[in-house]
């Protein structure tokens, strides 16, 4: 044989006849198994399973979780619960679904043209879960209903909470909205964790963080009888009914400080435009104002169709979230961060004096680039062309430097990229390029990166994009020299037993390379466009008198070509073709605590009508009552007792309230309240 | 080689011995044929019931028994020396097309099961139901039993790459089900009992690594297995109520077309993987039992036709192709009645769908082929 093994033809009929016996067997003993397993139900059990399953049943019922509070620094609340009535619908308790639409419709409760799509949200959900199907119901809607209700099987009137934005439009392009769970929702979410749920949110903190703010829905078993209307007991049984209760979502706490952010409302006014206001040191938002804004507790009790097409088509786009959304040329904003550039890389010195007269042309070219009349003109160093904004300097200095040197200065600080806020939507903007331009453009001819475009660049126009957001975070970077911090919303989180827990701040990669000095001349610069030593800087009119020193910088954006020799005239140029107002500040200078961007569109001069606006988010976060400068130390622990205390919603004292010291007091420490 | 039949008259003798020569002259058997005759009649009784008395819904199922029927009928013909050589073509097509499916659910980044040829779509994994087992055997054929280590562990591959790719497709039900396939064809081989216990113990222990790699939806079906009532509202519904239908059903049930649960859409998927359930629920225990015992009676006639035939090949194949039906009609009754975890597996002949029926058919086809062809030597 020699080790060759030989198939033996019958012995392995043999063994496979063994093992079909053998898998015989096992096939019995499993039938057995199952066989008992159904003696157990139908048997044993039947009278128990027989009872469940009779025509009057026990009905599962979600019990919606409160969804999380947004607060802000203070603990003050910016969305919360209200109570309202709403319709919903059972599918499986309902005879006949679109006859019991159509009724609805004919007592004015529903409206034909949005029948459709409550068709199909109440057969997206499971033919058991109560759907809501009108969020928004009056006094007078509920009493109708109520006359009715003996014709709509299925179909009643629930209480439950709507989201609530106790100030109105106030940051709502920050806070975002919510709206009705809708068909195409649910393919997002799982359909049985939001049994129960009517609404979720859209766009800003309640889209991002929509999952901690949901929380769990809990359940409870009633007796439903055939129309499916609670009852007592079934005959004489009274099944043990269970119960699991709901889990509220986490409370939010955000960086907004609801006071700065009204003021920074009410000082852009009516422009169109964006404030955004950060901690450099931690890039906490202290406020984020886009305006127009709207009212999204319309959205949360239920929009109507027109309502929302009347915002939609609105030409001033009160839905596009200008701070994260809407791109604009930087201006003049840019030029600290050039003049970062250029002094690291040797292209100039702080003290060099550049001869500016009002015009720039590049050699070879008959085109003249102009500075506005207010252009300072004469020897300038870096430091007056930053406070008095030298257009002619810093054509100068971008044409000197280059583009490759200029683009691969200014990316480290940010331009072109997203920030990486919180919530989703941001836009990166454009730092042009070469690079870039060859990617951009398809004809071979619009490829070609001019040299007129680096001078564009130089001053912030030209292809060069930014949002008020990335500004803002820019301006951030400078202030704190270089250390850079991801901008955030949402700073930490109060479970729903009252514990606070706050989130670090998440470091970015710093801008590095760039000595002291020369942080300290482009920072004094900035300092000096607020005030007024040897010269005046542009912004100083604004700063006057102020109780702390800021850094900051104006900006124009031209949104209209001048034609050559022709002048630029406000009043001959139709409004939305105007020039938008920039300015950025930071304060206080020796310790940076805010950093802010404001824009404002067709507002024209940056020095007029932004600045000021700055000033006064400055004053309102640094500021204390007594209008001298606050302090601002480590959190205490009185500043985090007061957080962990529920803020009565209606009252305006706001976190005045006496704290909860149940609420683990830090051990060896008197009570907060106690002293 | 015509079985004896009680009859009363020559004939009613005749009219039999007419059929069982048709049925010998078309490679069927005549007692499977029957099981499995009896088994689809009883799943369109319920299947009308099931569907909320849909007649289009049975017309439909009839469809696919037809086609089901041609599939078995037309595989009943081919010689098993031809199926055999074509074993490993057969595999290797299959393979490829799961391996075209794992790119393009790549490419359309999402789960993708069905390969769409335009005119016909299909799943490749149902394919392996059949080819799996085929390659098996094949691969057995020609060498001594049992297997020795190296055949073990190259059938371990051959097994294992066709299930890996449908598990990450991921079907994990099919993908179980094609590796039992292959796996049963190596039991019926011979495998060592001692392996058999080691690979119980192993599978343990990869369980419990496997455990780690699972997704959130598929751990969380082994978590309401465990305990349906910890999630009444999500994946615990399921059983819960199918719990309920079977129990409330009691011996005698409520009655066809009086099942309140299925009736009343409280039974989810009640005419595909939960018509278990509606049986229990409208027929009882009794009805339970009778299609227990149906499915018992094919089972045991399949595994008598494979002992029946003559080479290697075919007793593998044919053995594997029994027992995988019953694994089959165990783990939907298991998973309807609580035993198991909830998996995908239809209720074979009776769940309303045309892709198993026509696989499960065709699998008889075959079997009724091994036994069929042959060569009557010595009888």
């Amino acid at each position: 044989m020699r080790g060759v093994r030989i198939k033996d033809h019958w012995k392995e009929q043999r063994l496979f006849e063994q093992r079909a016996l053998f898998a015989s067997a096992v096939g019995a003993i499993l039938l057995l198994l199952l066989a008992g397993r159904l003696v157990l139900l139908q048997v044993v059990r039947y009278e128990y399973y027989s009872q469940q399953s009779q025509y009057n049943r026990v009905r599962i019922e979600p019990i919606p979780a409160a969804r999380g509070l947004l607060l802000d620094r203070n603990g003050e609340m910016l969305a919360g619960g209200q109570p309202g009535y709403q319709l919903e619908l059972v599918r499986e308790e309902v005879p006949d679904l679109d006859a019991t639409l159509k009724g609805l419709v004919g007592i004015g409760l529903l409206t034909s043209e949005e029948l459709p799509d409550i068709r199909r949200t109440v057969l997206s959900r499971r033919s058991f879960d109560s759907v809501p199907i009108r969020l928004r119901m009056t006094d007078e809607d509920v009493g109708r209903f109520a006359v009715h209700r003996f014709d709509f099987p299925g179909v009643d009137i629930k209480s439950r909470q709507t989201r609530w934005y106790p100030n109105g439009a106030l940051a709502v392009h920050a806070l975002g909205y919510v709206s009705a769970l809708s068909a195409s929702d649910l393919q997002r979410v799982d359909p049985a964790a939001y049994a129960g749920t009517s609404v979720i949110g859209k766009l800003g903190v309640e889209a991002a963080y929509e999952k901690r703010l949901h929380g769990t829905n809990g359940y409870r078993e009633i007796l439903v009888n055939a129309e499916g209307r609670s009852v007592e007991k079934i005959g004489s049984v009274t099944p043990q009914l269970r119960i699991q209760a709901p889990v509220s979502g986490d409370n939010l706490i955000l960086g907004l400080d609801l006071s700065v952010q009204k003021v920074a409302e009410d000082a852009l006014g009516d422009h169109r435009g964006a404030v955004v206001a950060l901690d450099p040191s931690t890039g906490d938002i202290i406020a984020l104002v886009s305006k127009p804004g709207f009212d999204p507790t319309e959205f949360a009790r239920g929009i109507t169709r027109k309502e929302y097409a009347a915002l939609a088509n609105d030409t001033d786009k009160p839905l596009l979230n200008r701070a994260l959304r809407g791109t604009y040329p930087s201006g003049s904003t840019i030029k600290p961060a050039i003049g970062l550039v250029a002094l690291t890389d040797h292209v100039i010195t702080a003290d060099r004096k550049v001869l500016c007269n009002g015009t720039f042309q590049l050699p070879h070219s008959a085109h003249v680039y102009r500075a506005d009349k207010s252009e300072p003109r004469g020897l300038l160093d870096m430091p007056e062309a930053i406070s008095r904004s030298s257009d002619v300097y810093f054509y100068k200095l971008a044409t000197e430097m280059g583009i490759d040197r200029l683009d691969e200065g200014l990316a480290p600080f940010g331009y072109g990229q997203l920030t990486g806020i919180d919530i989703s939507g941001e836009k990166a903007g454009v730092l042009p390029s070469p690079a870039w331009k060859r990617t951009v453009f398809r004809h071979p001819a619009d490829q070609v990166w001019f040299p007129g475009e680096t001078v564009n660049l130089g001053i912030g126009q030209g292809y060069l994009l930014v949002t008020p957001l990335q500004v803002a975070h820019i301006v951030g970077v400078i202030a704190e020299r270089g250390k850079s911090f991801r901008p955030r919303l949402v700073i930490g989180s109060r479970s729903p037993d009252g514990r606070v827990s706050m989130l670090p701040p998440v470091e970015e990669k710093p801008v590095t390379g760039i000595s002291q000095e020369d942080w300290t001349t482009v920072i004094n610069a900035m300092i000096g466009t607020t005030t007024c030593n040897h010269y005046c800087g542009t912004a100083s009119a604004a700063f006057a008198k102020s109780a702390y020193t800021a850094g900051g910088k104006t900006g124009t954006a031209q949104v209209y070509t001048v034609a050559q020799n022709a002048k630029y005239n406000a009043k001959t140029v139709a409004e939305n073709l105007r020039d938008h107002a920039w300015f950025v500040a930071f304060a206080p200078a020796e310790a940076p605590r805010i950093a802010v961007a404001v824009l404002a569109e067709n507002a024209g001069f940056g020095a007029g009508t932004a600045a000021p606006i700055a000033r006064k988010v400055l004053d309102s976060y640094l500021l204390g009552p007594d209008g001298k400068l606050k302090s601002f130390a480590v959190p205490t622990p009185e500043s985090r007792a007061a957080l962990e205390v529920a803020p009565a919603p209606s009252s305006a004292q706001g976190p005045a309230v006496e704290p909860d010291t149940s609420n683990e007091p830090p051990a060896g420490e008197p009570p907060a309240g106690s002293q | 080689m015509i079985r004896e039949e009680v009859t009363d008259g020559p004939s009613a003798r005749r009219a039999v011995t007419g059929a069982a020569r048709m049925l010998l002259a078309l490679k069927l058997d005549g007692p499977l044929l029957v099981g499995l005759g009896l088994i689809a009649a009883y799943g369109l009784v319920v299947l009308y019931s099931a569907s909320g008395q849909s007649l289009g819904t049975v017309v439909r199922q009839i469809g696919h028994l037809g086609m089901g029927t041609a599939a078995m009928l037309l595989l009943a013909q081919v010689n098993p020396n031809f199926l055999r050589r074509l074993s490993p073509w057969l595999y290797l097509l299959g393979v490829l097309l799961l391996f075209v499916v794992a790119a393009m659910g790549v490419i359309g980044k999402g789960a993708q099961r069905w390969l769409d040829l335009g005119v016909l779509r299909f799943q490749p994994s149902e394919i392996m139901k059949l080819a799996v087992p085929m390659m098996c055997a094949w691969y057995l054929h020609e060498r001594p039993l049992p297997p020795s280590p190296l055949s073990l562990v190259l059938l371990t591959a051959l097994i294992m790459v066709p299930a890996g790719l449908v598990v990450i497709q991921p079907d994990l039900g099919t993908g179980a089900l094609i590796a039992i396939g292959g796996v049963l064809v190596v039991v019926m081989a011979g495998l060592q009992a001692s392996i058999i216990l080691g690979l119980i113990a192993l599978a343990g222990i990869g369980g419990w690594v496997g455990w780690h790699f699972l997704h959130d939806y598929q751990r969380q079906r082994i978590f309401t297995f465990m305990n349906p009532q910890t999630d009444p509202l999500g994946a615990g519904y399921h059983i819960i109520q199918s719990q309920i239908a079977i129990g409330s059903g009691g011996v005698f049930g409520k009655g066809w077309m009086n099942g309140s649960q299925a009736q009343l859409d409280y039974l989810p998927e009640s005419s595909t993987d939960f018509i278990f359930a509606v049986i229990g629920e409208e027929f009882g225990m009794l009805g339970l039992f009778i299609l227990l015992l149906l499915y018992a009676f094919v089972v045991g006639r399949a595994i008598y036709l494979s002992t029946q035939t003559q080479d290697t090949y075919a007793r593998l194949l044919a053995g594997s192709l029994a027992l995988t039906f019953f694994v089959y009609v165990f783990i939907n009754a298991g998973m309807v009645s609580g035993l198991l975890p909830v998996v995908g597996v239809p209720l074979p002949l009776i769940s309303y769908g045309g892709t198993s029926m026509v696989t499960l058919l065709a699998g008889f086809g075959i079997l009724m082929a091994m036994y069929s062809h042959r060569k009557l030597v010595g009888s």
